[in-house]
């Protein structure tokens, strides 16, 4: 099959000096922007120095930007074919951990290939948007109003959700599901639908909160009244709300933040990093963070529009939401607006596995950027032209 | 159906021009077999995508608004109240200790000062092993094994950076020996702290009292006073003027982090140290005073100003170190002290009362020539006893002392003619007279607990043991027995009295001592007593005969010094009942009863004779009789108060400006 795209027969094929023009080099720029100031708030945050998070936070960011350029490079098709593989991979590797996990390492959720460490659930956050949109893309729109044909994909974002969440790990569950909510709402289910989904899940919470962990529980309970407990649990939420409003309109100052400074808020170098931005550089700072990562999703959102398959306007738009909604629930929890839920700032947050699993989201968005004229059959074996 | 799937090539989707104007190239080549239902339908999904994604991308910007306001919120909103919780955070309010104020005697001696206490602490974080590091301390200075475990224990428990004491009270050749060795020593300090030290030790315990850490009960809401390590005045002097002596607390702001360690001071503002309090007392006669009680099992003495009630001595015996109570007191020493049968806690010249026993004859001698009963010729006869209904009161002497004036009763002390007086004045006027020489009430020495002694009336006895008043007891009154009870400073303020007909209450401070304000003392702040000059100068008479006449009761123990001559009155009061029995078969000597059968003994006097200035009273506890213990006590008291000239005018706390210049102006003294 891979004959089809050799050169001058595949009349979609992108030459690679042609790739490397139409690279969105202007998101890779705020990509790294991002980024920079992740270095510099782990530069703060380890009161001046590149040790112990910047130095190997900017290692892992030039690796992960190499492999997020390979990606982009590669043509879109290639990654089509691939989604239900690499589904079925992170699937067997999700179950794999779980028995480990189950084995007595605890709750380990990670697989170590020595030089990096495997997290199966961030693999499965990619593969699951891959192969939901490959199945959708192979829908007419009729087909998407037809129950049977709802209940594959269905069993596609179940399956993996119902495992992670058995790590237990609530973030990541509910990026999932909401990740693959949206390709379902992008393929045009009825909104009906939706709502029944919804309904039943709301009706199901009393029942799944008996098997939430005591921790799980008591993180819910703290949202709710986060001053009940000022020392307890609710000590991150109180804390990190004094260091933000502290912050005021134009912050503290760089590395003269103290409430992160003199370490009252707890875990600033990775889930509370933006409230250690808040701090040093205000409101001016913490909107001018918000501008560039809406930037960023506004550029996802185009680079959907503009694409000419449904495969890649699914994907671009699930990986797009998907950095939304770890954006948004990041800043909406240290804020106090959420339960307090273990979901890095994408790309600032210190951490490899996370900025990898971006890095890499980016790089699909941007193949399909390159390859946003490329014209793909429902089946996705063929152009539909022989 | 085969066909249509081959045939299903995307197609050119409807694009927006704006979006694809660098690509036309693509879009432009030709497509010669699209099915054009293919076209329709995949251009429904595109809308269907694009309407969608566009709800989906309005949602995504409302909630991102949704952070923004959030953040406007919290960092501009409601900024000003998490700064403050901020800085709450941040900045911790430290309570500096004041040094407490300083105590001196009349002349500036130090009485009560702070020492520099050295303790050697040490920090788990910086040293990298304790065990080792404390084995190493153990074979530079003393440590038994018992602390290592202490301090193992200790270190482990607290957080890592605070230090746990390891040994206090350093000497000064084992601070020089732990510096020189600071290198082996990782993670020790040392450091200064101040601690209450009485230089005079047991020679004032009762009167300065001591300091020890605060109780819960304590506990008024001063922060000051939950400052581990912080002592307040528990009795004394101390404890009477502690307000005065604490001082004001100085403040630090300093920056913690999280766990509570300090980062740096951001602000400091010195607290005031404590007032010094001059006391009235002088050292010398205070020290010569406790060596002269020594002598005896128990016994309390007072010498005081008869003109301004300047208590210049004042002891009690035995006694205790205070010292031993500052760092806190070993259960065996207190033990020994609560349980010694002597009561060496008990300050006696304020809190133990005595029958006055003969030296209350001047005060019942004087209530008759004020009531005009009697005058200071009229005679009565002692025959050794007075019958009164069926009851008989002997006189100390048995074979009675014959015709005696009013003098003659004083010095040879004769009890008939006391219970004749107190026939014609009754008890009540004796009371009033006791009780206008300072008797039955406290005298408001400024001491904590002292007592008031009693001197009895009938409507006493009536409200308070519900009985009618017995002629006989006023006769058993007038000798200063039955009832009648007194404690040896409202023995020597009676005396000062009499000497100087001034209404003088007894004070230790040289000045007003207040809290906020020190003012001087008035010399002239004392009232007439409102006595007969003419009668006070028949009772000094009488005194005067007690001890520079031959035969008067303390002639032995009078004053040989030209000009310092004393007039006193003996008292020997009964602390058991004497049997018929007995008075038959002869009267048992104190010498052959057991110590706490025996008569207490006591002296009153004032010195000099002529124009008196100095008053004193003895008291010793089941010592026998005045005449023969108490009397050469007092004559050895005031003799050493004149030489001394204790009551010449000393420092006063309102002249001076620091505890600094007092000590000053005291090692002067010791040098000159």
């Amino acid at each position: 099959m891979a004959s089809r795209y050799r050169i001058g027969q595949d009349p979609d094929y992108v030459p690679l000096g042609r790739r490397l023009l139409l690279m969105n080099w202007t998101l890779v720029l705020l990509l790294c922007i991002l980024s920079g100031i992740g270095f510099a708030m782990l530069y703060s945050a380890a009161n001046g120095s590149l040790q112990p998070w910047a130095e190997r936070q900017m290692m892992r960011f030039a690796a992960g930007l190499t492999l997020m350029i390979l990606i982009a490079l590669t043509d879109i098709r290639i990654w089509l074919r691939m989604s239900y593989a690499a589904y079925v991979i992170s699937l067997i590797l999700l179950v794999g951990v779980e028995i480990k996990g189950d084995i007595g390492m605890g709750a380990q959720r990670w697989i170590n290939l020595g030089f990096f460490q495997l997290q199966p659930s961030e693999l499965m956050k990619i593969s699951l948007v891959l192969s939901l949109a490959r199945y959708f893309h192979g829908l007419t729109i009729e087909e998407t109003g037809r129950i049977p044909l709802l209940i594959p994909p269905l069993l596609m974002v179940l399956a993996p959700a119902a495992l992670v969440l058995r790590q237990p790990d609530l973030g990541t569950a509910l990026l999932l599901v909401a990740g693959g909510g949206v390709i379902f709402w992008l393929a045009g289910v009825r909104m009906w639908k939706f709502a029944l989904v919804l309904g039943g899940a709301l009706a199901a919470i009393p029942i799944g909160w008996q098997f939430l962990r005591d921790y799980q529980k008591n993180r819910v309970l703290t949202f709710l009244n986060p001053e009940n407990d000022p020392l307890g649990a609710g000590y991150h939420i109180t804390q990190s709300k004094i260091a933000l409003g502290s912050g005021g309109l134009f912050g503290k100052g760089f590395m003269l933040g103290s409430q992160s400074h003199l370490n009252f808020l707890p875990e600033k170098q990775t889930d509370f990093i933006f409230t250690m931005l808040g701090e040093e550089f205000g409101l001016v700072g913490g909107i001018a963070l918000l501008l560039l990562y809406t930037l960023v999703i506004v550029y996802g959102y185009v680079i959907a529009l503009r694409c000419a398959n449904q495969f890649g306007r699914l994907v671009a738009i699930g990986v797009t939401t998907t950095f939304f909604l770890y954006v948004f629930i990041n800043i909406a929890m240290v804020m106090g607006l959420i339960p307090v839920v273990g979901v890095p700032l994408p790309l600032v947050s210190y951490g490899g596995t996370v900025m990898m699993t971006i890095l890499v989201s980016f790089g699909l968005l941007m193949s399909i950027s390159i390859h946003r004229d490329v014209r793909i059959s429902r089946q996705g074996n063929d152009d539909g032209r022989h | 159906m085969l066909a249509e799937q081959f045939a299903s090539r995307a197609g050119p989707d409807k694009i927006p021009t704006f979006l694809s104007t660098r690509h036309v190239f693509y879009i432009s080549q030709p497509n010669t077999d699209i099915d054009p239902s293919m076209w329709h339908r995949d251009s429904d999904r595109y809308r269907m995508f694009t309407r969608r994604a566009i709800m989906l991308g309005a949602g995504q910007g409302v909630l991102l608004t949704g952070l923004a306001a959030r953040m406007y919120y919290l960092q501009v909103m409601e900024s000003n109240r998490y700064s403050t919780l901020a800085d709450d955070n941040r900045i911790s309010h430290r309570l500096l200790p004041p040094p407490r104020g300083i105590i001196t005697d009349r002349f500036g001696a130090p009485l009560a000062i702070n020492r520099q206490n050295y303790h050697i602490l040490i920090v788990r974080e910086q040293s990298p092993d304790v065990r080792k590091t404390l084995t190493v301390l153990s074979q530079i200075i003393e440590i038994d094994p018992e602390t290592i475990d202490r301090v193992e224990g200790d270190v482990q428990r607290r957080r890592s950076f605070v230090p746990v004491t390891v040994r206090d009270n350093l000497t000064w050749d084992e601070v020089a020996r732990v510096g020189v060795n600071a290198p082996d020593l990782p993670g020790i300090i040392i450091d200064a702290g101040r601690s209450r030290d009485y230089p005079e030790g047991p020679h004032l315990a009762h009167t300065l009292g001591y300091v020890a850490a605060v109780a819960e009960k304590e506990l008024t809401g001063d922060p000051l006073l939950e400052l581990p390590g912080f002592r307040i005045g528990k009795s004394g002097i101390e404890k009477t003027y502690d307000m005065s002596l604490r001082g004001r607390a100085g403040t630090s702001q300093v920056e913690v982090n999280a766990l509570g360690r300090v980062i740096r001071e951001l602000d400091r503002e010195e607290g005031q140290s404590g007032e010094t309090v001059v006391l009235t007392l002088d050292i010398e006669l205070q020290r010569f005073a406790n060596q002269r009680l020594a002598e005896h099992e128990s016994a309390a003495a007072v010498v005081m100003d008869v003109y301004n009630g300047d208590v210049l001595a004042m002891t009690s015996h035995p006694t205790y170190d205070p010292n031993s109570f500052t760092n806190g007191i070993s259960h065996k020493l207190w033990d020994s002290l609560i349980n010694n049968e002597y009561s060496p806690l008990s300050n006696k010249a304020i809190n133990g009362t005595y029958s006055p026993g003969s030296t209350f004859k001047t005060c019942v001698a004087l209530a008759a020539l004020e009531a005009g009963v009697i005058t200071p010729e009229q005679r009565f006869f002692c025959p050794g006893h007075l019958d009164l209904g069926n009851a008989r009161f002997h006189c100390w002497k048995r074979g009675g002392h014959g015709w005696v004036n009013m003098h003659d009763s004083m010095k040879h002390s004769c009890d008939v003619y006391y219970y004749e007086l107190s026939q014609k004045l009754g008890i009540d006027k004796i009371a009033a007279m006791a009780k206008r020489l300072g008797l039955g009430d406290p005298t408001g020495v400024d001491l904590p607990s002292e007592r008031s002694g009693l001197i009895p009336t009938k409507e006493w006895k009536e409200t308070q043991l519900g009985k009618r008043w017995q002629g006989g007891e006023t006769l058993i009154c007038s000798i200063g027995q039955g009832y009648v009870l007194t404690t040896p400073l409202q023995l020597a303020t009676m005396t000062a009295r009499l000497a100087s007909g001034k209404a003088v209450t007894p004070h230790l401070t040289r000045d007003h001592v207040a809290p906020d304000e020190i003012a001087a003392r008035n010399d002239a702040e004392f009232p007439d007593l409102g006595v007969s000059r003419a009668h006070l100068a028949h009772i000094h008479d009488g005194m005067n005969g007690v001890t520079n006449e031959l035969r008067g009761t303390a002639y032995r123990s009078r004053i040989k010094i030209k000009g310092l001559e004393m007039a006193g009155k003996t008292g020997t009061s009964q602390v058991r009942r004497i049997s018929m029995h007995e008075r038959q078969t002869g009267i048992i000597g104190n010498d052959d009863l057991p110590w706490k059968y025996r008569d207490h003994a006591l002296f009153i006097a004032f010195a000099p004779v002529e124009n008196p200035r100095y008053a004193c009273a003895v008291v010793v506890e089941h010592g026998g009789s005045g005449s023969g213990v108490a009397a050469p006590i007092a004559r050895d008291l005031l003799t050493k108060a004149q030489e001394l000239k204790s009551s010449r005018p000393g420092v006063s706390a309102v002249n001076i400006q620091s505890a600094s210049q007092i000590l000053r102006t005291t090692t002067k003294k010791q040098e000159s």
